[in-house]
């Protein structure tokens, strides 16, 4: 399991951890595939493949329920899968780490609970690149409780123009909630100043992680964000599962969710008493082979290692940047300084919808429209873009096969 | 009721001049050339009335119903989703509603196009002739 792996000080041998990802290797109407739509989902590693496998195959049971021995096998699984991301966020105590369905439902938990107090006047802030999961939720609370939904504008580069952002903080801010990294442009945003600037008038913030965590680890308690919410699939984990990561005090405050199995102490039809952190927030049974899987993801991107990704993924970004806006007629949208590998990017007056319809016949997997942020496709005035997003398994010969790939589309649809 | 032959005869010459290439890209590239040979619809009926939901790109399409038969004019933003439209338009353009409504659409398969159509494009393609059959099923009910 997972030979292929490199020390943590050693450059990272892209070519011998694709061997990792069995879906990797395959083709797509005849041409090799070239995967490059990983902000909507990654890929899954062998290791993840067969740590799932090998649950249904020997430890398969309901969690906290029982008190024989596969239960015992599955509870004791599922709870070291938490204290395995709680560390690898560098929570204070795995009872911070809430499982749910992924981003878009821990986005939703704090809305509904921690949104519960919200009176009319107080305001919600969040940006305008933000994904329609941070968004919708807070536009239904808003509208239940007659608050303020406020948008921190981005500049043309697809940056958080950080004056507005110190004009809009305020007392009457309840919670600020921004994506750490743009699912559509890539930008990664200065998230620990944000954050100490909220706290500094008392706003708490969510910080949605969804598109940080592919990209390299986080620490909650350096960052002192009071949640988190990122989703395992698209760090490599399955899908089904996310977390919520809330600080221990905040939580605890809070109201559950949903009402169910497991969330409960005791139930009588006179009322009912709820269980204790993090079960009170998971009603009704988990996906334990989801968590059990993301775990298994976390380890294996440890044993990458973070540091080595993180700068193989610079060089990438770099090279994807020159060599894509370097074709004749390529605009990137989102050119932000700190950027992980996301090209977003229109050719000529080419629908993307066209042109990711010709990437696709040969093979390369690229997302077309609004990536599930309109307000910021509106924000550029246009309807969507086509755009690559890549993880540390893609090479730069994918680079240049996207290259080429952009050119024929060109040469195909341009009029 | 029968098929209508000439919807039919339209039918094969299309799947005629499909059948001259033999590989995607000339498929595509003559998908591509059809979709400028389609009757533009005005820019006044780039309305939600005439929009067909359901699609990646935006795709406008007014039916007219004049003399017992029906024409069409269309347009969107994306090259091949015009195309695509075009290619039905040609096909059922000026015939009765009644033989719009209940024509099979077998060119669509018998191209070769269905196998290269994503299933988001197969999914506009399929709301444009939801459109269309439900358009002329209604003028039928009137006449
Ligand atoms: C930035 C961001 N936030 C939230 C989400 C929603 O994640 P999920 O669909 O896994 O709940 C996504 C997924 O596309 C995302 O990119």
């Amino acid at each position: 399991m997972d030979t292929t792996l490199t020390p943590a000080t050693a450059a990272l041998n892209v070519e011998l951890l694709r061997k990792d990802f069995p879906a990797l290797h395959q083709s797509a109407h005849d041409h090799p595939l070239v995967y490059l739509d990983n902000a909507a989902t990654t890929q899954k590693p062998q290791s993840v493949i067969d740590r799932i496998r090998r649950y249904y195959e020997s430890e398969n049971s309901n969690v906290h329920r029982g008190v024989h021995f596969l239960s015992q096998l599955a509870t004791d699984a599922y709870e070291g899968a938490r204290r395995t991301i709680a560390s690898y966020i560098n929570a204070s105590d795995p009872r911070e780490v809430i499982f749910t369905r992924g981003t878009t439902e821990s986005i939703n938990l704090v809305a509904s609970s921690y949104g519960a107090s919200f009176v009319p006047g107080d305001e919600v802030l969040i940006s305008t690149m933000e994904h329609h999961s941070n968004i919708v939720p807070w536009q239904m609370l808003c509208e239940r409780r007659g608050c303020t939904l406020k948008v921190i504008p981005v500049s043309d580069e697809g940056e958080i123009i950080y004056e507005e952002f110190e004009r809009l903080l305020s007392e009457r801010t309840k919670i600020l909630a921004v994506c750490h990294t743009s699912n559509a442009l890539g930008t990664v945003n200065p998230i620990q100043r944000m954050i100490r600037d909220a706290h500094a008038l008392g706003v708490p913030v969510l910080i949605d992680a969804a598109q940080a965590l592919p990209h390299g680890p986080m620490d909650v308690r350096e960052l002192d964000c009071d949640f988190l919410c990122f989703s395992s699939h698209k760090m490599f984990g399955p899908t089904g599962v996310g977390v919520l990561y809330g600080k221990q005090d905040l939580l605890e405050s809070l109201p559950p969710y949903q009402g169910g199995g497991d969330m409960i102490e005791s139930v009588s039809f006179e009322g009912t008493t709820y269980n204790e952190l993090p079960h009170r927030f998971e009603a009704g049974t988990p996906n334990i082979a989801g968590v059990i899987g993301l775990e298994a993801a976390v380890k294996y991107l440890q044993k990458v290692s973070p540091a080595a990704i993180s700068s193989y993924e610079a060089e990438l970004t770099d090279y994807a940047t020159k060599t894509i806006s370097s074709i004749d007629g390529v605009r990137i949208v989102g050119t932000a300084k700190r950027k992980v590998p996301v090209m977003s990017f229109l050719v000529g007056d080419i629908h993307p919808y066209d042109c990711g319809t010709i990437l696709d016949r040969l093979g390369i997997a690229v997302r077309t429209g609004h990536h599930c942020t309109q307000p910021l496709m509106h924000r550029f005035g246009i309807p969507g873009t086509a755009r690559a997003s890549l993880a540390f398994y893609n090479t730069f010969g994918e680079v240049d096969a996207l290259a080429d790939g952009i050119r024929k589309a060109k040469s195909m649809l341009m009029r | 009721m029968s098929e209508s032959t000439s919807i039919r005869e339209r039918e094969r010459q299309i799947v005629d001049e499909f059948s001259m290439f033999d590989d995607w890209m000339g498929r595509y590239e003559y998908l591509i050339e059809l979709g400028s040979d389609l009757p533009l619809i005005e820019d006044r009926y780039k309305t939600d009335e005439f929009k067909i939901k359901g699609c990646q790109s935006q795709v406008w399409l007014r039916p007219d119903y004049r003399n017992g038969r029906v024409y069409f004019r269309a347009d969107s933003d994306a090259v091949i989703t015009k195309g695509l439209i075009a290619l039905l338009v040609r096909v059922l353009d000026g015939e009765l509603p009644a033989d719009i409504a209940t024509a099979p659409l077998r060119f669509i398969d018998e191209i070769g196009m269905k196998e290269h159509l994503s299933s988001t494009r197969k999914n506009g393609l399929a709301s444009m002739i939801r459109q269309i059959r439900s358009y002329a099923s209604s003028v039928t009910a009137e006449a």
